[in-house]
């Protein structure tokens, strides 16, 4: 809706940050092949690439255990997110004591309590599905109930004058309103659920690129730790352009605007 | 205090004795006024001083503090669903086509998508919105917003409409254009119509009756009756009954 440019950003994608980063790694090769850095401490980009195809298949079954706990996780946040936004929003009293809670809770760092839903939850996979719920679960929640909060009121009541109901309003005006709310959390929670899956790993269990990142950190393998970051950071893109792909589908409407 | 006639006639709308206040703001103070069938009536008043406010009550999306609604003498206080309403802003909503929009009311009334939107196309041409079913509300200008908006309210219920209003945000040709457009509709459909506005001229041109409102708190100031014959065209802004209401409305305000 406030975009400044709608067009098919699938496709179309902005150049200038693309260059900026083509220099940086360009400098970060030159640098390292010149031995101004030790390669031992940051290992070259063409290194960090060798290692990824090199290694690739070793990371696979790792891959599919990271983004499966993610994706699990990331729909299980989308869910409890819709249930309690709706439902915090249609019950004034369930907002008034549930939102600061849930604003509160952020500011506990997941990494501290991770340890804890090990030993509750075990090493499977629970635990860290657990953690992307956390994770995922509060920007859509707050995106939610800001769309939520802010359809128009001459709107809502032009339906109750027409005799709609509760359930009606919702389905009619509150869930398409909210629709351009709901996608930018799921953008931000989107991004994050790799992100949570990995933190996930780290607290315990053998599988996953969390899991794998720590082992062939110990063995100072940093052109492999390097290629897990950027199979990390394309995973959260790949999200990112997904959840962009549904939008612009789910959302019509916009896509003439301007 | 206007006093509410309790005639044996049942008019199809009164509105008795309104009184409302928000917190401290005394809006409402005894408002009544009736509408017959077939009748299109004024709300002429200064901004703020609760014609919308008397709408929403009118329509039961709020509640009076006191004061009945009454419809072919039923009462209907505080209850929706039986008159149609249009808002002084259109209202489309911008994730529905024109035609989408549309068929709310009629889908609200429990009719499918596919049958009220069959229901609804055959109004397009009379509305002036024919071609534009599938487009998007922020691809058509605000006149044909507005025309839309009142087809969506027509398509409620025909026989009562309130209209705050509707031409209140286009430019003065737009805005001729559409009351001429509505006198013409109007001979076409059977609707009993109670309309705000802040023009004088526009009330004068579309209506039987006029009601004229205080400031706030608001009180029926007076009761004009337009005795200019229908059809109408635009010779009546010139005629003596027209120019004599206006002077009596200036005088008033
Ligand atoms: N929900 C509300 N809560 C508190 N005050 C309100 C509310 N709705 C309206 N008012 C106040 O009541 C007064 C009348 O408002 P209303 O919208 O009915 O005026 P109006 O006659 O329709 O004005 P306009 O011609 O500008 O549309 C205003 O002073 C407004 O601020
Ligand atoms: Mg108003």
């Amino acid at each position: 809706m406030r975009r400044p440019r709608s067009t098919n950003k699938f496709i179309e994608i902005d150049m200038l940050p693309i260059f900026f980063v083509a220099i940086l790694i360009i400098l970060w090769e030159i640098v390292v092949k010149l031995h101004i850095i030790d390669a031992f401490i940051l290992p070259a980009p063409s290194s960090v690439v060798s290692a990824l195809i090199n290694t690739f298949d070793l990371m696979w079954p790792h891959i599919t255990v990271t983004v499966f706990q993610a994706i699990v996780g990331f729909i299980v946040a989308i869910i409890l997110s819709i249930i309690i936004a709706v439902t915090m929003d249609s019950i004034a009293i369930v907002k008034r004591t549930l939102y600061p809670i849930i604003i509160t809770s952020q500011a506990v760092p997941i990494v501290t309590i991770a340890p804890l839903f090990a030993i509750w939850f075990g090493f499977g996979y629970l635990p860290k599905i657990i953690i992307v719920v956390l994770v995922c679960f509060f920007p859509i929640t707050i995106s939610l109930l800001e769309g939520l909060a802010s359809v128009d009121k001459e709107l809502l009541n032009l339906l109750k004058s027409m005799g709609a109901g509760r359930w009606d309003i919702y389905k009619l005006v509150k869930f398409p309103a909210t629709l351009p709310n709901f996608f930018s959390g799921l953008k931000i929670s989107g991004t994050y659920s790799i992100m949570g899956s990995v933190i996930g790993e780290w607290v315990g269990g053998n599988m996953g690129l969390g899991r794998y990142m720590l082992r062939v950190r110990q063995s100072y393998a940093n052109d492999r730790v390097f290629a897990t970051i950027v199979v990390i950071v394309l995973l959260s893109i790949g999200v990112l352009k997904i959840i962009q792909f549904i939008e612009k589908k789910a959302m019509p409407w916009q896509e003439e605007k301007i | 205090m206007n006093s509410c006639h309790k005639t044996n006639k049942m008019k199809k709308l009164e509105v008795c004795n309104i009184k409302k206040s928000f917190d401290t703001l005394y809006t409402l103070d005894h408002v009544s006024l009736s509408l017959e069938e077939n009748q299109f009536v004024s709300i002429l008043g200064p901004s703020g001083s609760g014609k919308s406010t008397l709408f929403n009550i009118i329509a039961g999306v709020q509640q009076a503090d006191a004061g009945t609604i009454l419809i072919k003498g039923e009462d209907y206080t505080g209850k929706t669903g039986r008159i149609s309403y249009m808002y002084q802003k259109d209202l489309l909503m911008p994730w529905r086509t024109i035609l989408e929009n549309v068929s709310i009311p009629l889908i609200l009334k429990g009719t499918g998508k596919r049958a009220a939107e069959k229901e609804a196309t055959p109004y397009f041409e009379l509305f002036g919105l024919k071609g534009f079913e599938d487009r998007y509300p922020h691809q058509l200008s605000g006149g044909m917003r507005q025309r839309a908006a009142l087809l969506r309210t027509y398509l409620f219920a025909q026989d009562i409409m309130l209209l705050d209003e509707p031409f209140g945000g286009l430019d003065a040709i737009t805005k001729r254009k559409m009351q001429r457009w509505l006198l013409e509709v109007l001979d076409n459909l059977k609707a009993s119509i109670l309309f705000i506005t802040h023009d004088i001229d526009e009330a004068i041109f579309l209506s039987d009756k006029i009601y004229v409102l205080s400031d706030r708190p608001a009180k029926v100031k007076e009761v004009f009756d337009v005795p200019i014959e229908r059809p109408r065209d635009d010779k009546v802004f010139t005629c003596e009954a027209f120019i004599k209401i206006k002077e009596a409305i200036l005088n008033l305000l």
